[in-house]
């Protein structure tokens, strides 16, 4: 079939040059750019909006060339915006210009956690009164289930403390050496928050999120950490909300 | 479709109010206490509502509370070559029995193929291939949501050799063989006139009203092409266009009022410079002394 050919129109659309496809009536190149322009620019802001630490860390003509090569690597498959820049910190961990920035990839997937947290689901939280009722011989067996705006980024390089700086968070400091820094990204109204965790939190955490019993989280926890605290990891659970069911392993089984 | 006598504010929320996007800055809700005297309904995209909670979804049912609303979406690609993305069909059916609007609306246009979103509105030609594949889509659009669609006319700027029937023509065939509504957006026939040289009235002239919906108002951005020929382009971020209110006025005498909408989502102004677009549509859609309209 002669004329307009799809594959042709996309290669136009994604060339850095400045050609229409073949198949148009008259001279085009311009008129054709208007629609290589609205894409490009589109998912680039749309990737700003997500991810204004990395933005604001790397400057905007680094982050727009390094937000080019992600969407040529990862050509977004949804028309949900939302989502383009899920894949973003996988991408910059592996983009060989970004290696300079060790903690480049950590703050990323605090900020894709911070995105994915604001659209999470709007399930009820637990307050105090449902853990009180939790009979003292069922606690080691207590099965809880954390709300799906609830994400933990572990970071070897400092992120949680980078972030703060670069979101205006705290004041901008030397680091003097990179350290291990967990952090907890929540939802608590409608503000995504991200908080430094305790050591050894990440870790009974991410257990607790993976099904596993209050005991079996508090083994790998204090395996993880000498002198981990259970009563203060509990105080961060119920006190921060971040509980939405309870189970016990018996009941469940 | 019921055509209620209305100026509509369009809100969509990229921008405005806060987009699934804009996760890192919390905006503000238009004052309802002048809003709710001059507006009858509202509008979003449907793929800023797509998530599963949190602020978009709060903001929308206290609009909904307060508004009619249309839904119009921007992602379906119902001019593609691909078969409808069964997924995002399955999205759009939960956002419209969650909120139930009084429209649905999408666009004459493709955005996705081979599993990959390009992120525009983009063209397509018009041929009898090609109408049959719009047929089919909106068909299983309209049996999907189990609801009339009205469906947009869009700006263009280029054109292909291979079209061989007239937008207008491929429109019309679209409403006689699905049954949809047309949403027609007056910036978008202004700006393709514009650009390829037609006169925007004969376009106009033709349009089946009958099955009109909607009308769209929005700003457009002028530059030039290679030629120098001037090239308007569909920005949405400037008031509406001095002869684009003129072409609105025109078509509400004759055809009396109808839902109209100010899509004004780049670079949003405060609300008094919304509001005076917005009162200027109502002026006209109030001041129509057109016989009202058999819907």
């Amino acid at each position: 079939m002669p004329g307009f050919r799809t594959e042709s129109f996309i290669r136009a659309l994604k060339a850095p040059g400045d050609r229409a496809p073949v198949g148009l009536v008259g001279p085009s190149d311009r008129r054709f750019a208007v629609h290589r322009n609205t894409v490009a620019i589109g998912l680039i802001t749309a990737l700003e909006v997500q991810f204004p630490a990395v933005l604001d860390l790397v400057g905007s003509e680094f982050f727009r060339a390094t937000a080019r090569a992600f969407l040529v690597a990862y050509p977004p498959a949804s028309p949900r915006l939302t989502i383009v820049g899920e894949r973003f910190p996988q991408f910059l961990a592996g983009f060989e210009p970004a290696l300079q920035f060790p903690y480049l990839a950590d703050v990323a997937r605090i900020e894709a956690a911070r995105v994915r947290a604001y659209h999470a689901a709007d399930t009820p939280r637990l307050g105090i009164e449902t853990f009180s009722s939790v009979a003292a011989d069922a606690l080691e067996d207590l099965r809880i289930e954390l709300h799906p705006a609830v994400a933990i980024v572990r970071s070897a390089h400092s992120a949680f403390t980078v972030f703060s700086m670069a979101t205006g968070a705290s004041a901008p400091a030397a680091i003097s050496r990179w350290h291990a820094e967990d952090c907890l990204i929540d939802r608590p109204e409608f503000d995504p928050i991200v908080q430094l965790l305790a050591p050894g939190m990440a870790v009974f955490l991410h257990t607790l999120q993976h099904g596993a019993t209050l005991a079996d989280a508090t083994v790998a926890a204090s395996e993880s950490t000498a002198g981990f605290d259970l009563s203060e990891a509990l105080a961060t659970v119920i006190g921060g909300r971040l509980a939405v069911h309870l189970s016990t392993a018996r009941r469940d089984q | 479709m019921s055509r209620a006598r209305s100026a509509l504010l369009e809100e969509r929320w990229t921008g405005y109010l806060p987009a699934p996007a804009s996760v890192s800055s919390r905006s503000t809700l238009p004052p309802f206490s002048t809003a709710r005297q001059t507006l009858t309904f509202i509008e979003v995209h449907a793929e800023n509502y797509m998530g599963d909670g949190g602020r978009p979804h709060a903001q929308l049912a206290a609009l909904r509370e307060r508004f009619a609303l249309s839904i119009h979406g921007v992602g379906l690609s119902i001019g593609g070559e691909d078969p409808l993305d069964s997924d995002h069909l399955t999205r759009l059916v939960k956002l419209i029995e969650r909120y139930k609007p009084q429209s649905f609306s999408e666009h004459l246009a493709w955005s996705s193929h081979g599993g990959e979103y390009f992120n525009d509105l983009l063209p397509l030609p018009y041929t009898p291939q090609t109408l049959a594949r719009v047929v089919m889509h909106v068909s299983q659009v309209q049996e999907r949501l189990g609801r009339q669609m009205l469906l947009e006319n869009p700006s263009t700027y280029i054109r292909f050799e291979e079209s061989t029937i007239d937008e207008v023509d491929f429109l019309g065939a679209i409403v006689a063989r699905t049954g949809c509504g047309l949403l027609l957006d007056i910036n978008n026939v202004f700006v393709s006139a514009q650009n390829h040289g037609a006169d925007p009235r004969s376009y106009l002239a033709n349009f089946p009203f009958d099955a009109v919906g909607e009308i769209h108002l929005g700003g457009h951005d002028a530059g030039f092409d290679e030629t120098g020929a001037v090239l308007l382009i569909d920005a949405h971020g400037s008031p509406v266009a001095d002869p684009v209110w003129a072409l609105f006025d025109e078509v509400i005498a004759r055809h009396g009022p109808m839902p109209s909408l100010i899509e004004w989502d780049n670079d949003v102004p405060e609300w008094q410079i919304l509001l005076k677009e917005i009162s200027r549509a109502t002026f006209i859609l109030d001041h129509s002394t057109s016989a009202s309209r058999v819907a």
